[in-house]
């Protein structure tokens, strides 16, 4: 007969091993469902079709395109090549210009129409997206 | 110009004394004292003496706003205010390295005038360890981040320091966050060194201690710090965003918070040693992770001033040779420790610290991994992605519920063996009358999802039972009661603040005014008006209850000049039930407003929890031991 030291040590390695699969599985799971992607509008362009995932879009707001319907705001994000149309309606970082970097997050509608639940503030003045920085500089 | 110079050549001999230093510990070590007649505490003192002139001589080239330096030309501004200008010293990378380098030498020198009591080799070895990594980050500030390279021909005028930045709570945050994240590195040594010379055990525990409780004050201090400057500057109107650089300080304080206990049954148990050792080196190495991430500007935030990917990569491998140092080292002496393989009952103090460990780690690889995935993610497949809150809040609230209970029994055990555990049909009716408590507070907002029941169940039980505990052994062990009521009043103030924030978002021209629940929100006009580094945008606001009561909301934005930024200022009228919280953001052309107003129960008790931890800390920290 084993002894009550050995059952004891058996048992405790498999509740570990159990956790541990039950854990890994967890937080991988939980990953795939609350990863956002990044693109850019030219990426959004070449889509092959539009998914109902949350995504962020990054690039820079165009000049004067912010427009103001109540609670509303409409503006354009531009990546020099393509552009793409954006409502949003919550609260707005005070980096948030026409003619600077912006990053929203939100829905796609379709390939020109994009509903931003979110645009991110945690950035600073001199932040670009990081594939607009090459763009500008040509 | 001449500070320049002194500041460089200081700092390169302070490198040399760090060769010094290694010579003579091992001429101590092989017993050849006799071949120096130089004062070990002598070098470990020059050592300090001579960061510290650098460091002064920064300093004065930042008062003196002398543009000649790359560091004050990129950081600072003639018409910044005298304070700005000297804490515009760490708000860069290479001035708040020197800052590291100030505090790790003057942590060396006090480890080794306050070690007295412990054996001779355990110092030399401890401070092996200690110079190692003075000398790592001195090659480092060095050769990637000089703080005293020059500029030719120099500029009459400096570029000036982020607006954000200029704010007294950030300009204090950096160092406290500092002294924190450097004092692990001794624990990190000592560990080390008593693995090597085998005497992992009570009386080593009761020693390290102190540093433990100190470095954990340091960083709790520091993240409060931060929460609070990112609740009132940044305006989100929140403290806590699971932003990569908040997860990066958070994750050595998780580990940090576990070795605390686990010293503590090493102390008092003589158990759990290879466990605190591990953990000794994970909360240095988290700590050293901390600085890569951030300084390497491979995370995009408020935090982000350099984006130098040699910086980085350096920082890189010298994190894996202390990783790889370090494990060796733990392999290799691991079988020294011969602890007598004691066994303990499942209900006692030591199995709850345990299990209360092991969540801790869980909490703490959860973050790991929402915090690194999307950089390793950008490297291997080149997909920028980001991990939220949600993804935080869905793996971690659930084991918080368990958590909590183990918290709330573990303390009221005894060591050893339990006898005193008939009481448990009482604490088991009183968690039943909690979850009925916390059911009727939900159902009055309607949100009866079982998480949430059950959540604030546990955190009402923990509540009680360490407001019990205060009233009843507040004497007896200050220190852990205190803070343990502290943590409690914590987690039930974020959980209620999170359950009954409300808040409205709208735009807003001067003159028009929108209403929320009972209250009316009235844009007055703005106010536009000059200060010496910025121009100053005033809302004024009124905001009328139902019984017509009005009050003045005063949020304001500033533009600043140097370098041309907009920042908002919230306006925030604190008291004990609630805070309200009113900000704007200019949109187009100064002419639509941005309003956001927040009302935030118990946001004051968030802070007041925070310090009570810290005060039951400290009271251990100060305690006198026999």
């Amino acid at each position: 007969m084993y002894g009550k030291k050995v059952k004891l040590r058996a048992l405790f390695l498999i509740t570990l091993i159990l956790s541990l699969t039950l854990i890994v599985f967890l937080v991988l799971y939980s990953l795939k469902e609350n990863v956002v992607y990044f693109l850019s509008p030219t990426e959004i362009k070449t889509l092959n079709e539009v998914k109902k995932d949350k995504i962020r879009v990054g690039g820079m707001v165009k000049k004067s395109s912010i427009n103001i319907i109540n609670d509303e705001i409409i503006f354009i994000i531009t990546d020099f090549q393509n552009e793409i149309n954006v409502t949003y309606s919550g609260l707005v970082p005070n980096l948030f210009q026409e003619n600077k970097g912006v990053v929203a997050e939100g829905f796609l509608e379709d390939k020109n129409y994009f509903k931003a639940t979110k645009i991110l503030a945690k950035h600073d003045e001199n932040y670009m997206p990081p594939d607009l920085n090459k763009k500008k500089d040509e | 110009m001449i500070y320049n110079y002194i500041g460089s050549f200081s700092i390169i001999i302070s490198l040399l004394l760090s060769i010094f230093i290694f010579l003579k510990i091992f001429l101590e070590l092989k017993n050849l004292s006799q071949f120096s007649n130089i004062n070990l505490k002598q070098l470990i003192f020059f050592q300090f003496f001579f960061v510290l002139v650098g460091f002064i001589s920064l300093l004065v080239l930042f008062i003196n706003s002398e543009f000649g330096n790359i560091t004050v030309f990129n950081n600072s501004h003639t018409t910044k205010p005298m304070f700005y200008k000297i804490s515009g010293l760490w708000g860069n990378h290479e001035g708040s390295l020197l800052l590291w380098m100030l505090i790790l030498t003057s942590i060396n020198l006090v480890y080794f005038l306050t070690s007295n009591s412990r054996s001779i080799n355990e110092r030399l070895v401890t401070l092996i360890f200690q110079q190692i990594i003075i000398f790592g980050f001195l090659i480092f500030l060095i050769f990637t981040s000089n703080p005293f390279s020059e500029v030719f021909p120099i500029p009459k005028e400096g570029l000036g320091l982020n607006p954000i930045l200029q704010d007294p709570i950030l300009a204090i945050h950096p160092p406290v966050l500092y002294i924190g994240y450097v004092s692990t590195s001794i624990i990190f040594s000592s560990s080390l060194s008593s693995i090597i010379l085998g005497n992992v055990n009570s009386s080593w525990a009761g020693h390290i201690k102190k540093w433990i409780i100190g470095t954990w004050i340091f960083l709790t201090g520091g993240i409060l710090l931060g929460s609070i400057w990112a609740y009132y500057e940044l305006g989100w109107g929140g403290f806590w965003f699971w932003d990569p650089v908040e997860n990066i300080s958070l994750m050595p304080w998780i580990s940090l918070t576990a070795l605390l206990h686990c010293i503590l049954v090493l102390n008092k148990r003589s158990a759990l040693g290879s466990w605190s050792i591990i953990l000794s080196i994970t909360t240095f190495t988290l700590s050293i992770c901390g600085t890569f991430l951030v300084r390497s500007g491979i995370l995009n935030s408020v935090h982000t001033f350099a984006n130098d990917p040699e910086r980085g990569l350096y920082i890189l491998l010298f994190l894996f040779f202390i990783i790889f140092m370090s494990l060796i080292i733990y392999f290799f002496y691991e079988e020294k420790l011969n602890f007598s393989n004691k066994s303990f009952g499942l209900i006692t103090k030591e199995s709850h610290i345990l299990i209360n460990n092991w969540f801790l780690m869980y909490f703490l690889s959860v973050i790991l991994i929402g915090t690194v995935y999307p950089i390793f993610l950008e490297v291997i497949a080149n997909q920028k992605i980001s991990v939220g809150p949600p993804f935080f809040n869905k793996l971690i609230i659930p084991f918080l519920i368990p958590f909590l209970i183990f918290m709330s029994i573990g303390p009221n055990l005894a060591w050893i063996k339990s006898k005193k555990f008939e009481k448990k049909f009482i604490l088991f009716l009183f968690l039943i009358i909690n979850l009925i408590l916390s059911y009727l507070i939900l159902n009055l907002i309607g949100k009866t999802q079982l998480t949430s029941i059950l959540l604030l169940a546990a955190s009402f039980y923990l509540f009680f039972i360490s407001f019990k505990d205060l009233l009843k052994k507040g004497h007896k062990n200050p220190s852990q009661v205190i803070s343990h009521f502290g943590f409690s009043l914590l987690i039930l103030s974020i959980i209620l603040n999170a359950l009954f924030s409300k808040e409205i978002i709208t735009n807003l021209k001067v003159g028009e005014q929108v209403q929320f629940k009972n209250n009316k929100i009235i844009f007055k006009r703005i106010d536009v008006s000059s200060e010496t580094n910025y121009e100053k945008i005033t809302g004024l606001f009124i905001i009328k209850n139902q019984k017509n009561i009005s009050e003045q909301f005063l949020p304001e934005i500033r533009i600043y000049n140097q370098p041309q930024v907009i920042t908002s200022e919230a306006f925030i009228k604190t008291s004990i039930f609630k805070d309200r919280f009113l900000v704007i953001n200019p949109i187009k052309d100064k002419t639509y407003f941005n309003v956001r107003y927040q009302e935030k129960p118990l946001m004051i008790w968030i802070w007041i929890s925070t310090i009570l931890i810290i005060i039951g800390g400290s009271i251990n920290f100060l305690k006198n031991e026999k």
